[in-house]
């Protein structure tokens, strides 16, 4: 439901690796308060897209636009400071840093930030582990860490990719609670998804991804109404 | 085999040792640092470490300011250098293989160095003692100025290994050693603090070359010479790895002024073969275990 609004707006966005085009013209907007999905297949261009919001991916085209202001030709740290979060799929957990060292990594950049105590508080695990060096933690907690760390800068815009890939269904659905309370808490969400269903317990719409094009959108009750749909253009 | 071996040569031959060391150690963390952030295998090092002992001997011979000074002053000049190249040379490159870095420092040492011979001849140029004298310990003569070179030394590796794990500052460098890329999405000015940490490497080359000014002759190429060694000393600690390369340094220079005792004929070549036998057995240096793969 496009508004005049909107938080983001990705506009024709077309982004290169090296000499080969991996994005072909990518358009979707997320409004202010909105749980949106990137889903695909692997390879499609959904971490292209969130690497080119970011400014990661430097050789990029078209028009990214974030509270009205132009993201393209700026540097990353300068789109950080705009306001925007990143957790990437690797989840970039320092293995040189302890989990209180990795957490307290990011500058403070708006206020609003969580405090190292309310972090604890919302991600008990950790607490118990703040010592510890960061590899040394499950999977799990890995990805606890690595999204509890960018709620520490006060950025309201979370960009998330895949928190549930390669993780156990019980830790799975810890993570979708997680989620849900930063949109409760008025977080805007990003996500990259493959899993169909955990996309389906946190979202309010998604943006259908395939060789670097927007093939459909729908919200998420018309995914629940009709999941063939979506089930093509993902090959389950 | 070992008659002969007084303790004086013993000692002398240590403390000669430990004095190489020091400085191995200090440029060899210069040189892990630069390489850990940027990935750039600084081969200036040993064109900056002699700038630093030439700024020193100018302030003297020109200005009147003495070492105490000159030793603020210097490496700060150095590294204000360091920045300078590193925005003209490096920036430009940073996105292309890391031996065209390589590549651009050796040619910068190259004109550096053909610029100072030009300008003040290949001759060394002496640079007197600013602590004459020193101490008969019994069994070895043991000069001030040696012992301050080697307290300093100890001193500077210290406070920087200290200063890069356990501080805030540090765990923005440690962190972006290993991924810049996210560093940089927290909202950090990544570019900027590769720009500052080249210089503060670079800086520390100057610092050691006006320590070494007094020591060794301050010439154009006394630098050149010693950064095959120290080249040695970085691969064997480990290519980034700020504490291996400092216990390296200063190891190295033991074992060398130790072969100079009981077999001279080896000194030259004893950190060559070290190293040889590091690169077969554990290739990714002595003291890479806690760093990344």
């Amino acid at each position: 439901m496009p508004t005049d609004t909107a938080l983001l707006e990705v506009t024709d966005l077309r982004a290169w690796y090296a000499e080969s085009q991996a994005l072909q013209g990518i358009g979707f907007r997320v409004n202010p308060g909105e749980l949106v999905t990137l889903i695909g297949r692997n390879g499609a261009g959904k971490t292209t897209t969130l690497r080119s919001i970011m400014g990661i991916v430097k050789n990029r085209k078209g028009s990214i636009r974030f509270e009205g202001n132009e993201l393209i030709g700026k540097r990353t740290y300068q789109i950080a400071r705009q306001g925007i979060a990143y957790c990437p799929e690797e989840r970039g957990i320092f293995a040189s840093l302890s989990v209180r060292e990795n957490l307290s990594l990011p500058p403070t950049l708006k206020s609003g930030g969580m405090s190292e105590d309310a972090l604890f508080e919302t991600f008990p695990n950790l607490r118990a582990r703040a010592s510890s060096r960061g590899t040394q933690l499950s999977g799990g907690e890995q990805q606890m860490l690595a999204i509890a760390r960018i709620l520490r800068n006060g950025c309201r815009f979370l960009l998330l990719d895949e928190p549930s890939e390669g993780l156990a269904p019980v830790v799975v659905k810890e993570i979708g609670a997680q989620i849900r309370r930063l949109k409760a808490q008025g977080y805007t969400i990003l996500l990259v998804e493959q899993n169909l269903n955990f996309a389906r317990s946190v979202a309010d719409r998604h943006v259908v991804i395939e060789h670097g094009t927007v093939v459909d959108q729908l919200t998420n009750d018309e995914l629940s109404a009709d999941l063939n749909r979506v089930k093509t253009y993902l090959g389950v | 085999m070992f008659d002969g071996i007084t303790p004086q040569l013993l000692f002398g031959q240590l403390l000669i040792g430990v004095i190489n060391g020091s400085f191995y150690a200090m440029l060899a963390m210069g040189l892990a640092i630069i390489f850990g952030l940027m990935h750039v295998v600084n081969f200036a090092h040993g064109a900056q470490y002699m700038l630093g002992a030439f700024v020193a001997w100018l302030l003297l011979t020109h200005l009147g300011i003495p070492y105490w000074g000159a030793l603020f002053i210097a490496p700060v000049v150095v590294a204000i250098f360091g920045i300078v190249m590193e925005r003209l040379l490096l920036k430009p490159i940073a996105n292309l293989d890391h031996l065209y870095s390589l590549l651009v420092t050796y040619a910068a040492t190259l004109v550096i160095e053909g610029l100072i011979r030009q300008q003040y001849g290949s001759t060394g140029l002496p640079y007197n003692s600013p602590l004459p004298g020193g101490v008969n310990l019994g069994f070895m003569f043991m000069p001030w100025y040696r012992l301050w070179v080697v307290v300093f030394s100890v001193v500077t590796c210290l406070g920087t290994w200290l200063l890069i794990e356990h501080t805030k500052l540090g765990s923005y460098l440690r962190a972006a050693n290993e991924s810049p890329e996210i560093v940089e999405s927290f909202g950090i000015n990544v570019p900027r603090m590769m720009t500052l940490t080249y210089g503060f490497g670079v800086g520390l080359a100057g610092l050691s070359g006006v320590l070494a000014a007094p020591v060794y002759q301050v010439s154009p190429s006394m630098g050149s010479g010693l950064m095959i060694t120290i080249f040695a000393v970085v691969v064997i600690g480990g290519m980034g790895s700020i504490i291996g390369a400092i216990l390296t340094g200063y190891l190295l220079g033991i074992v060398e002024g130790l072969t100079k005792v009981f077999y001279p004929e080896g000194a030259g070549l004893v950190i060559f073969f070290i190293m040889l036998l590091a690169l077969i057995f554990r290739p990714s240096g002595l003291f890479s275990g806690t760093e990344k793969s």
